[in-house]
């Protein structure tokens, strides 16, 4: 399991992660569907998971990957909440479209 | 310094018996007044009397030049400082308290019936014995703070006797003068304790003497401890610049003037100078210092009392300026004459008040000399004790007035010549406003209205019999007081002789006065106050001149029937100053700017929050671009930026 | 463990004073606060007793460990200090309570339960020896006193209570500041009292840690130009609440001078004496002018404390025995002297509806008797001789004069112009005809008269024997004013 990993050069992971993440950025940035910006968001929790496990292997130690089952739980919650958020949003204004949501402040 | 041992002797019941027995009848007045109703004033004399007979048991048994130490217990103390709770007793001490208790006792008796119809009556008496009891404590402490107790104490009751009748505003306003007025001169008294406590850990007289004794003559210390007392002394027996408030003091009862602000309570300066002799003595400057004021207090106030139409406010200035006179003996450095004169002075200057009371009583409360005269026929008693107490202060032997008069004059020519021209002088003045007030108030014929006239009446007996003996008093208390040329015994330097020898020794003695320098002294004094006399004879009785009334007063004569505008000129450059500053630093510093600089913090932290509030847009979007941009700025500083 | 009960007693009732309604809460209000004083009259009689088991160098000490890291034990104590503003704290608590018997409040419960909830914090603050412990109940002091104000206040409350809240917690923010500076710049790691006073920080960080804490205690003394919430707040929060500020409160910050400041940081005082000196002085002087042309009888008052505590912290920072033991003296005396002077504006405005003095008069023709009682109180607050804050004076402004003479003077004016505005206030006040505003004035209820009787007697006790109070606080002054020297 350990040389499947490190078959891939350590920088490749690097960028392959870089790379997700700013898609994931741009995504949250960029888009206007909350639906997306939530899909978005979990990429860049994954690139972050990404690193880990490939960072974990090449050092040999278990704690990296014991953080990536941590965020794997998170984003699940995360994700629960958020398209329950989203569900009863889209039953109040009947849309995802977050320029709609422009009432939040005090 | 150790803590006093309390120790017992013959004389400490009787010793403290003198300030407990007014302070006992200070109590049940105080408690019980409304019920006692006209006993309370019985209760106060009693008291009074018998503090006066335990006086004499003191006078009587305390061996000749002897003195005597009764500590109660000790009050508080810190660090190395012991002040106890303390009396001594000594001649000076004795001779205080039988004029205090004496003539309190004859006070208290005609308040009994000058007060009868006032419905404070007891409220009076409750004040009169605290009075008493806190002038005893003066007297009679052995250290500065129990001195300053009375001081200020005495100062109290002051306060609340002007201000007895105080449904009346003028008269607040006066009492309150009266108070603040002795406070400047307390906090002097104070500044001088501390100095002594800093200098020589203590304030006992015997040994903060020893300490002075040791610093030497004119030590710069001594000279400022010296000073700093006399200013209380300013304050408390109406010298200048600080005397305006006895003329005001008037506002009350008159046997309270009678009692607290001619014959004991001003006085107390003259007393604190003299317990304090040793100090004084090796203070010349001081010295200087008080003769000059002395002096000049006895003119002015002798000046101003010239064309005076109130009676009692003549007889104030008269005090004011008699007192000066005792201050300036004390100046000369002759303890003994000052003295001298304040125990002549309380007997004739309480017979002229409760006199004035008399009057007053008869008269229905009128007290403008313009609307008297020829009373003499009316009430006979009163006008024979006040011949006598005005002869008396004139100094016409062999009333009591001018043998101390006499001393202190002689002790001038002495000293300095300037200066016994100008007592003299005042003493001139003196007797001619005395005689003055008498021929205004007692002969030619009444000039009030009828209404009064029908009235007038002379007054009860239990006012009556304390002027009579008042009155014999004055005649015959010079006596124990004979110049030289008269006899070889002073009874009175004598008696005092053991508290004054220590500074008899710093001082050089003036070398005996010629008697036939002597007779001519004492000629010239008796042969101006005559003069005096005949003048005011010739001016008010020969050709029945009235004082003009007050409108129709012009140029200088107005200045001094206005008192020079002293009151009017301290008004101007302290109290309303005073005034100004304390809105200005309300409003200018207060309001404006300390609170413009808090309210100013406030202010700008609600206004920042009000801007930041503008990046709280409500747009989704540009929370998430706010956060991305955040973090990217935060990486940047970490990557870039070397902390 | 004595000490632990006297905290624990107003606790306690408290919480029980939230289950009570009616008249039944002021009364148990009484009885505990009551049964407080009678504890700490045996804690006085123990802590005086000679060789007695509990008390070790004058320090009587309850040291339980709390956290460990950071080091913060529950370290309370009674030594002379405590132990007097212990006893003005317990001494003032039962008349502040009996004071409340003739008025009506709403939530009677709520606000009982505030005041002795303040007591207990009150209480907390004197005798911990611990900087955090002192710190939590330094805290917790101001929040009782602010729902007190905000509830039962009168004009203005909403905005007067939000800036003293605002301004005394800016105060105490600065001093959490200086206590986090102790604790890393100690070698202990340890904020108890005893290991701060043998802390050996260098003068460069004292002064910086002095200003921390001076301006905290500035703003609660008050010392001018920190004062502006005072006035305000003293005439808008009910009496009871005005009492509690003025007699017992503000006592927290000067006892914090003595406990925390000068001898926790004896290079940082010594470096900065001259420059609060000089701030006091001008504060005694400028507060006295102020009050001498106050108008509101409640304002006047204020402005007069603030002269007073002006004047006991001028001489605390005299740095001298007689000035600390003058200042702990006049601590109790003041306090007793300011309770009663704002209680008899209180009956005052109670009855009258008026604080504007203008508008008062005569009142002495239709009371004698509070008359008699008011008087005895002004008195006492000018300092004349045989009153409480005599001697308390006295020793202040004899540390000043040892400290500079014309220091002394300058302060000393504050006898004149206390008499001044003292005097003035109380012949608009109470002498003169009867003004047409307070034509009806009841006579004394058996509630007032027992509290300001007792305000009388005390005036007088302490003044004539003063030794008890000299004597227990004489050691701890010494201890104070020897730690208080550049080690």
């Amino acid at each position: 399991m350990e040389n499947s990993i490190q078959s891939v050069p350590q920088n490749w992971y690097l960028l392959l992660s870089t790379f997700m993440f700013c898609i994931g950025v741009m995504g949250v940035l960029l888009r206007r569907n909350a639906i997306i910006i939530l899909m978005c968001i979990e990429l860049m929790l994954n690139a972050v998971n990404l690193l880990l496990v490939s960072y974990s292997s090449y050092a040999g130690n278990a704690e990296g990957q014991v953080f990536v089952f941590f965020i794997m739980v998170v984003a699940a919650a995360e994700v629960a909440v958020g398209l329950a958020l989203l569900v009863s949003i889209y039953r109040n204004v009947a849309s995802t479209d977050i320029d709609i949501l422009n009432r939040m402040k005090w | 310094m150790t803590e006093t041992v309390i120790q017992t002797s013959n004389l400490f019941t009787p010793t403290i018996l003198i300030p407990l027995l007014p302070l006992l009848g200070f109590i049940i007045n105080g408690l019980f007044g409304k019920k006692l109703g006209h006993a309370s004033g019985w209760i106060a004399t009693t008291m009074l009397l018998a503090s006066f007979a335990c006086s004499l048991f003191l006078f009587f048994h305390l061996p000749a030049g002897g003195s005597e130490t009764v500590v109660l217990s000790n009050w508080f103390y810190f660090k190395d400082i012991f002040i106890p709770f303390a009396f001594l007793i000594d001649p000076l001490t004795i001779t205080m308290l039988l004029v205090v208790t004496g003539i309190g006792s004859l006070i208290h008796l005609y308040s009994i019936g000058y007060m009868h119809d006032d419905e404070g009556f007891s409220r009076f008496f409750t004040y009169l014995n605290l009075f008493v009891f806190f002038m005893l404590i003066l007297v009679m402490g052995n250290n500065y703070l129990m001195m300053f107790i009375g001081w200020e104490g005495v100062g109290l009751c002051s306060y609340l006797l002007i201000g007895f009748w105080f449904k009346n505003q003028a008269y607040n306003d006066a009492a309150k003068k009266a108070f603040i007025m002795n406070r400047i001169g307390d906090l002097g008294f104070l500044v001088g304790m501390f100095m002594m406590l800093f200098h020589f850990k203590t304030l006992n007289y015997d040994q903060v003497a020893i300490g002075a004794l040791n610093l030497g003559i004119g030590n710069i210390t001594i000279v400022g401890i010296t000073l700093a007392l006399f200013i209380g002394a300013m304050g408390k027996s109406a010298q200048l610049p600080l005397y305006t408030w006895l003329p005001d003091a008037m506002a009350g009862p008159t046997p309270v003037s009678a009692l607290i602000h001619a014959a004991t309570m001003v006085t107390a300066g003259i007393y604190m100078i003299a317990r304090s002799n040793i100090l004084y003595s090796l203070a010349p400057h001081t010295l200087d210092v008080i003769l000059i004021v002395g002096t000049a207090t006895t003119i002015f106030a002798a000046i101003i009392g010239l064309l005076q139409n109130d009676i009692k406010k003549v007889l104030a200035y008269s005090t004011v300026s008699q007192l000066g006179l005792m201050f300036a003996a004390l100046g000369m450095g002759a303890f003994e004459s000052g003295m001298f004169h304040v125990v002549t002075h309380a007997f004739f200057k309480a017979l002229l008040f409760l006199g004035a009371g008399s009057v007053i009583h008869a008269l229905s409360g009128e007290q403008d000399m313009r609307r008297m005269g020829g009373l003499g026929k009316y009430i006979k008693i009163t006008f024979a004790t006040f011949l006598i107490g005005t002869v008396a202060i004139s100094g016409i032997p062999p009333f009591a007035g001018f043998f101390s008069k006499d001393e202190i004059l002689a002790t001038a020519f002495e000293h300095n010549k300037i200066i016994w021209g100008l007592l003299s002088f005042s003493s001139m003045l003196t007797a001619f406003y005395m005689f003055r007030l008498l021929y205004l108030t007692f002969s030619t014929s009444f000039r009030g209205t009828d209404e009064v006239k029908h009235h007038i009446h002379e007054s009860p007996m239990v006012m009556t019999l304390p002027l009579m003996i008042l009155a014999v008093c004055s005649i015959v208390v010079g006596f124990i007081g004979l110049p030289p040329v008269l006899s070889h015994t002073h009874s009175f330097k004598n008696y005092l002789s053991s508290v004054f020898a220590q500074s008899k020794t710093i001082m050089p003695a003036g070398h005996e006065m010629s008697h036939s320098m002597e007779w001519i002294l004492i000629g010239t004094a008796v042969g101006l106050a005559l003069l005096s006399i005949a003048f005011a004879h010739n001016k008010y009785v020969m050709q029945k001149q009235t004082p003009v009334e007050d409108e129709q007063l012009s140029g200088l004569s107005k200045v001094v029937a206005n008192k020079f505008y002293v009151d009017e000129i301290y008004n101007a450059v302290f109290v309303k100053p005073i005034m100004l500053l304390s809105d200005l630093f309300l409003v200018i510093i207060d309001k404006l700017i300390i609170d413009l600089l808090v309210h100013a913090v406030a202010f700008i932290t609600s206004q920042v929050g009000r801007l930041l509030r503008l990046f709280q847009s409500g747009h989704l979007g540009f929370y998430m671009f706010a956060m991305v941009i955040s973090m990217i700025i935060l990486l940047a500083v970490q990557i870039f930026v070397v902390i | 463990m004595l000490t632990l009960i006297l905290l624990l007693i107003p606790l306690i009732a408290s919480i029980i004073a939230l289950f009570l309604r009616g008249e039944l809460v002021k009364w148990f209000s009484l009885v505990a606060t009551i049964s407080q004083l009678a504890f700490t009259v045996y804690v006085f009689t123990v802590f005086k007793a000679p060789n007695a088991p509990e008390v070790t160098n004058g320090l009587l000490s309850l040291n339980i460990d709390w956290i460990n890291s950071p080091k913060i034990n529950f370290n309370i104590g009674l030594d002379g200090m405590s132990l007097l503003m212990v006893i003005l704290t317990n001494l003032l608590m039962p008349l502040i309570v009996l004071a409340g018997f003739n008025r009506n409040q709403e939530r009677t419960h709520i606000m009982y339960s505030l005041m002795l909830l303040m007591h207990f914090a009150l209480i907390g603050v004197f005798v911990s020896f611990d900087g955090f412990l002192y710190y939590i109940f330094w805290e917790l002091a101001l929040i009782p006193i602010y729902f007190i104000s905000l509830n039962w206040g009168g004009v203005n409350r909403a905005t007067v209570t939000l800036k003293f809240f605002i301004y005394t917690l800016a105060g105490s923010l600065l001093m959490l500041f200086g206590f986090l500076f102790l604790y890393w710049n100690t070698a202990s790691h340890s904020l108890s009292w005893v290991d701060l006073t043998m802390n050996h920080i260098c003068s460069c960080k004292q002064g910086f840690i002095f200003w921390m804490f001076f301006l905290a205690y500035a703003i609660k003394i008050p010392i001018i130009p920190f004062h502006t919430w005072q006035p305000d707040t003293y005439s808008s929060a009910p009496t009871q609440g005005t009492m509690l500020l003025s007699g017992i409160m503000l006592k927290m910050g000067l006892y914090s001078l003595l406990r925390w400041l000068l001898p926790v940081l004896p290079m940082g005082t010594a470096e900065y004496t001259p420059y609060v000196i000089a701030m006091c002085f001008i504060g005694v002087v400028y507060a006295s002018v102020i009050a001498i042309m106050q108008t509101d009888l409640k304002k006047l008052f204020a402005y007069s404390s603030i002269a007073h505590v002006g004047l006991i912290a001028a001489g605390i920072f005299a740095l001298n025995v007689q000035g600390i033991q003058g200042g702990l003296v006049q601590m109790l005396a003041h306090g007793i002297n300011v309770v009663g002077v704002f209680y008899c504006a209180d009956i005052i405005i109670n009855r009258t509806g008026s604080s504007d003095i203008n508008t008062l008069g005569g009142i002495r023709v239709l009371s004698p008797r509070f008359a008699t009682y008011f008087i005895i109180i002004v008195l006492g607050s000018v300092a004349l001789p045989l009153t409480n804050s005599f001697i308390g004076e006295f020793m202040l402004l004899l540390g000043l004069f040892e400290y500079n003479s014309w220091a002394a003077l300058f302060a000393g004016l504050t006898v004149i112009l206390g008499a001044v505005y003292m005097l003035r206030m109380y012949q608009k006040v109470m002498l003169g005809d009867v003004n047409e505003n307070v034509t009806v004035f009841e006579d004394l209820k058996w509630n007032e008269e027992l509290v300001l009787a007792t305000i009388a007697i005390l005036i007088f006790a302490f003044g004539i024997f003063p030794k008890p109070i000299l004597e227990l606080v004489a050691p701890i002054s010494e201890q104070i004013y020897r730690l208080s020297f550049v080690r």
